[in-house]
């Protein structure tokens, strides 16, 4: 009974001494922890560039960055071999994004659609974040921008010309939100004001919603579709003359909703964003009140945005 | 009588066990690594390394969040933790092992004393083990650790593309020193 008794005891005070040591084996950097308050962690990498392909995404260049951005959009792909396949065609974008702070970027640029020259500014409101005390799950960014048309005018010597005509503007809010590591999406309210439009009774606001989602297929790979669903319907009724003919013709512009698809590539400081789009704009007022073409008819284009950053400002 | 005996022996070897141990700590310890050929600076420094060591024991660990590693170029950075460290993965790299000739150590005279490191270095998924040379420089309560070694990324399934491989070496030297405090 005594013996039992001692062997419990040596066997209890074993167990509970190797228990410690054990403890003291695994358990020091806990001891360091459990002080801590549990940080909170900004989400980034959201989309590999700062388009989702047409419009804006939810990421930034960073502080100090110029970003190098050649867009190009080819004609037509059911135009056929004779234009191969549209790439005869080529309407571009030269355009620059500077980030002045890690929440603020802004750009100018220029395409040859309408020689429009357009700028913006880009703010990050909130960042989604998680961990530690007032973490969001969103990141919710607020985007203005202006574009001017450097086309003449249709009649010259009207003495309603004035340059403001040429004007149109646009307002963005973005509410994005990675979910994970593979797979982001935003929604974007956009608000497009154009200062003229061809008849008084088309509309000088124009309102849209843009969506953008990413899928991460490998660590440099991403498929990603950008859509722009416009609320009210565009479509006017068109004056035409066609060579030869005396009468002005009548017919209907279908005015659609842009959406491309694409893949972003990413090789060292390039990201090569291919895709396949209806529209040829590659500003937020053009692509969202000028795209006519049917992904349905086959009235796609090939294009891609190419994106060179440079780092102006080093990071201390 | 036994009973007693025992039992105060157990409760003994409990506390002696916890006394044993000699801790000191930090959280702001930095970590650099240099992974650049000459071609063009690749380089980034982590001022929030977490380590501990036991000056009884030698027992010494590290925690460093991958995420917390500064470029000066934030495109390298996003690079860093997007397709090579995978930070969303693989969030922390952490070491776990021994200075194995803590004995030499004395830890109530200031000075400098080398040391021998050895112990296992988790990162990408990889468990390895590493053996390294570092010093600690006693002065009073606090100690100054630094160590200097080197990994090579093929160990841990860290692959490097062909459009980089002029930039990237294949082999990193890491830096580590840490201010550490005694526990009290």
């Amino acid at each position: 009974m005594k013996n039992n008794f001692l062997k419990y005891t040596v066997i209890l005070s074993i167990a509970l001494f190797s228990k410690q040591v054990v403890l003291a084996q695994d358990d020091l950097l806990s001891i360091v922890e459990k002080n801590e308050p549990k940080k909170k962690e900004y989400v980034n990498n959201a989309f590999k560039s700062s388009r989702v392909i047409n419009g804006h995404s939810m990421e930034f260049i960073g502080k100090g960055v110029l970003d190098t951005r050649i867009l190009h959009r080819f004609g037509l792909i059911n135009t056929g071999a004779k234009n191969l396949y549209g790439l005869d065609q080529a309407n571009m974008r030269l355009g620059f994004d500077y980030g002045i702070s890690k929440d603020l970027t802004i750009g100018i640029g220029r395409s040859n659609v309408g020689k429009e020259l357009d700028g913006f500014i880009k703010y990050r409101l909130i960042q989604q974040s998680k961990g530690g005390e007032s973490s969001s799950p969103v990141s919710v960014i607020f985007i203005t921008g202006m574009t001017y048309s450097g086309l003449p005018f249709a009649e010259p010597g009207n003495p309603g010309n004035f340059y403001s005509n040429k004007m149109g503007f646009y307002n963005q809010v973005i509410i994005g939100r990675k979910f994970s590591d593979k797979f982001s999406f935003q929604l974007t309210p956009t608000h497009v004001h154009l200062n003229l439009v061809p008849r008084n009774i088309d509309a000088n606001d124009i309102f849209a919603i843009g969506t953008g989602a990413r899928l991460k297929l490998s660590n440099r790979i991403a498929f990603v579709v950008d859509y722009h669903y416009i609320l009210k319907d565009l479509s006017r009724d068109l004056v035409t003359f066609s060579e030869g003919e005396t009468e002005a013709k009548t017919q209907v512009e279908k005015y659609v909703n842009p959406l491309a698809i694409g893949f972003d590539i990413e090789t060292g400081g390039h990201v090569f964003q291919l895709h396949f789009s209806n529209s040829t704009g590659m500003n937020e007022k053009s692509f969202i009140t000028n795209t006519t073409n049917k992904w349905g008819k086959g009235e796609i284009r090939f294009g891609f945005n190419l994106s060179r950053v440079f780092t102006v400002v080093k990071k201390k | 009588m036994k009973k007693i005996l025992f039992l105060s022996i157990a409760i003994l070897s409990i506390t002696t066990a916890f006394a044993q141990k000699k801790l000191y700590s930090t959280t702001t310890g930095t970590t650099t690594f240099d992974a650049g050929t000459g071609v063009e600076n690749i380089s980034a420094t982590n001022k929030s390394t977490t380590s501990v060591f036991d000056a009884v024991s030698g027992q010494m660990q590290f925690k460093i969040m991958n995420k917390g590693f500064e470029f000066w170029s934030q495109l390298m950075q996003d690079h860093f933790n997007e397709n090579y460290m995978e930070s969303e993965k693989y969030p922390k790299t952490m070491f776990s092992g021994n200075i194995t000739d803590i004995k030499k150590v004395n830890f109530s005279k200031d000075g400098t004393y080398p040391v021998k490191v050895k112990g296992t270095l988790d990162m990408h998924g990889v468990k390895k083990e590493i053996e390294t040379t570092g010093s600690l420089k006693i002065k009073g309560d606090q100690v100054v650790g630094t160590s200097s070694f080197i990994v090579a990324l093929a160990d841990y399934n860290i692959v490097i593309p062909g459009v980089v491989k002029d930039k990237l070496a294949k082999t990193v030297k890491i830096d580590v020193s840490c201010n550490y405090s005694l526990i009290k």
